[in-house]
């Protein structure tokens, strides 16, 4: 490669430097993972002769900048809204406001006084935040003990919900710090099996020639949660979210999907650091909530899209769902037992289990529940409290 | 970089058979120009691996290949004592100076070296291949960060090992699990996809012997077709190139001509008896009419 010679990025103007770092910052304004080495080298590669063409610029910023495949599927739309002054950026500019993009596409920044922010697309969130019934004020409920307890959908009062939020999540990180803690005792390195070895060194005359080592324990489990956000689950998911987004770092490799009329998989939101923040995110991905939910129909879509890549030996698929599907029984019979021939176990967690004298009629229900492995409830803090020690076995 | 480059690389890997797109040239020219990584994503089969052993063809260079899977380590992946010859050499010295033992057994005559540690000490360049890193665990990732920002890693017993020629690295992942965003920023990134029917059809010209044009262009447009039907396994280029071979082989020169043969080697394509069973009789001469 020697005609690879750089000119010196000195040799680059301050106009093409401005620019370019724009650029760089429209692609951190959507999701890119940038830092400043990476600008630094791809002014170094905007230096190198040969850069002008926009033919060999793209393809190379894409290597350069790209970071994983969303990146890369978002890249032709951004490059050609900033440089070539199409799609994306023409539109937004007419407009003016980031709002106007398309969702998956933020708006480069208006310039040094424009406002918007990073934050500035997750502010319409706080629609999945459960609905407060006006009646239903529980004076105790601020609590711990008796919230615990508390059925999820008898908390109305907003303050009592945001305590529960908080204890949910504070819950998760107990059972995650516990859960983590296993598992770095259980993965202590290799080590010599002596006995073992010293019974293989018998031919050679007590020489260990050959050592025997401890097998190193395999990882847990890996975590793939389905979350139903339909209408008649709207008072627990909120809380079943916190509580995912919680227990999802100590399965370091979860994925989460969110699911009512269709499948969307929400794992980007759910890695966000903040829940409130992932909880906006979230709901935003969830909207079209309404209609009933087709399980069947989600799962299939599960199977089909997902499964390969997200489930291996050792997962664990966690539904949170009240079981109630519009679609055909028979559907979701079908894809649950397809599920099931993939993963390690299913685990269906249901909050209407909770209630007095549920029995698990629903038709889709029943149909699903010979391929699971624990039905269990999940309609207060306690009942999710109580999963641990089952986690922690998978 | 000019066209100029990005052309001749492309057409080096075309002369080992590897028909690479504009995007994947310019990416591997970067690679030399700003010594980097380069991370391929893509599903399996779409020649990921391929990339690499071309490279290692072009450069004339060694292919040093890591195989990642849960649970490698360091030992597993860098280095690891010769316990055996160790244990041997400290019974033979028995009644001498432990020190003088010791530094004798942990010298460079009983170090095993594994891929990595071979890609550092290699004087001339190889292609390091760390194949399915989504594989390995999280830990080994930020290992590997260390060893691919500086070329270098430090043995306890025998100091700090440099590299000699900075070898050319080429990671490949499937997207098992997601991969640390300080292991991408390391990287240079190409995502490579199923090949559309014309690059597919100069892969098997350029990778069948006895080909023709027009059946390479049938087989890849078949393929196409093949790869939009609900398959729990999509094929891959490997399959196409293993079925072309055995139509080839068969004496096969058009597939609607010959639509028994062609029913007959879905074998080499179709790899689960769901799919098998999915792909009838039927369906399968009503794509070969849409592709003749």
């Amino acid at each position: 490669m020697a005609a690879l010679a750089f000119r010196s990025p000195d040799d680059i103007g301050p106009a093409v430097r401005t620019r370019l770092a724009g650029f760089v910052r429209t692609l951190r304004d959507n999701g890119f993972k940038l830092g400043h080495a990476e600008a630094g080298d791809a002014l170094a590669v905007l230096a190198a002769p040969g850069m002008e063409r926009p033919s060999i610029l793209r393809p190379a910023l894409r290597a350069l900048l790209c970071g994983r495949r969303s990146d890369w599927e978002a890249f032709d739309a951004l490059f050609e809204a900033f440089w070539l002054g199409r799609g994306v950026k023409s539109r937004v500019t007419a407009s003016g406001t980031a709002g106007a993009a398309k969702p998956s596409l933020k708006a480069p920044a208006a310039g040094p006084n424009g406002t918007h922010g990073p934050a500035s697309d997750v502010e319409r969130g706080g629609e999945m935040e459960i609905e407060a019934e006006p009646s239903g004020r529980r004076e105790g409920a601020s609590r711990v003990e008796s919230l615990a307890r508390t059925d999820f959908r008898k908390i109305a009062d907003p303050e009592a919900l945001a305590e529960a939020h908080a204890l949910a999540e504070r819950l998760a990180r107990s059972m995650r710090a516990r859960l983590t803690r296993r598992e770095r005792i259980a993965r202590r390195g290799r080590r010599i099996d002596l006995r073992r070895t010293i019974r293989a060194s018998l031919p050679t005359g007590g020489v260990p020639l050959d050592l025997v080592m401890k097998r190193r324990r395999t990882r847990p489990l890996r975590l793939v949660v389905l979350l139903d956000a339909s209408g008649s689950m709207s008072l627990y998911t909120g809380v079943f979210f916190r509580f995912v987004h919680g227990v999802l770092d100590a399965f370091r490799e979860a994925e989460a999907f969110l699911f009512h009329t269709r499948l969307v998989h929400v794992s980007d939101a759910m890695r966000e650091r903040d829940a409130a923040r992932a909880l906006d995110r979230m709901s935003l991905m969830a909207e079209g909530v309404g209609g009933g939910t087709r399980i069947g129909e989600s799962l299939n879509a599960f199977n089909r899209g997902h499964a390969a890549r997200v489930i291996h030996s050792r997962t664990c698929v966690m539904i949170l769902s009240d079981g109630y599907d519009t679609g055909e029984p028979e559907r979701l019979g079908t894809e649950m037992a397809a599920l099931r021939r993939r993963c390690r176990r299913i685990v269906w967690l249901n909050p209407l289990i909770g209630w007095d004298g549920y029995e698990p009629v629903a038709r889709g229900m029943a149909a699903a529940l010979p391929h699971v492995a624990l039905f269990a409830p999940a309609h207060n803090l306690e009942s999710l409290a109580a999963l641990e020690p089952y986690l922690a076995r998978l | 970089m000019s066209i100029a480059d990005r052309t001749r690389i492309a057409e080096r890997l075309a002369d080992v058979g590897y028909i690479a797109d504009a995007g994947l040239a310019t990416a591997l020219t970067l690679m030399d120009m700003l010594k980097r990584p380069l991370l391929l994503e893509g599903e399996a089969g779409v020649g990921k691996t391929e990339v690499a052993k071309a490279l290692a063809a072009i450069h004339g260079a060694e292919l040093i290949r890591l195989q990642c899977y849960e649970g490698l380590d360091r030992a597993d992946a860098l280095y690891e004592w010769n316990y055996q010859r160790q244990l041997l050499a400290i019974k033979a010295r028995e009644g001498a100076d432990p020190d003088t033992v010791e530094a004798h057994i942990f010298s460079e005559d009983y170090l095993l070296e594994r891929p990595l540690l071979a890609a550092i000490r290699r004087t001339q360049a190889p292609v390091l291949l760390i194949d399915e890193i989504d594989r390995a665990d999280e830990e080994f990732e930020a290992f590997l960060l260390e060893l691919l920002s500086d070329f270098q890693v430090s043995i306890p017993e025998l100091g700090t090992v440099r590299a000699v020629a900075i070898p050319r690295v080429v990671l490949t992942s499937n997207g098992t699990r997601e991969l640390s965003d300080a292991l991408r920023r390391r990287c240079l990134y190409h995502a490579i996809d199923f090949p559309d029917v014309d690059r597919e059809a100069r892969i098997l010209l350029a990778r069948t012997p006895g080909i023709d044009t027009a059946l390479a262009l049938q087989i890849a447009r078949l393929m196409g077709e093949m790869r939009k039907q609900d398959l729990s396994k999509t094929p891959g280029v490997a399959e196409t190139l293993d079925w072309a071979a055995a139509l080839v082989g068969l004496g096969v020169s058009r597939l609607d001509a010959d639509r028994e043969a062609v029913f007959e080697t879905l074998a080499c394509v179709l790899k689960t008896r769901e799919d098998r069973s999915r792909l009838t009789r039927e369906v399968s001469d009503r794509l070969i009419g849409k592709v003749a």
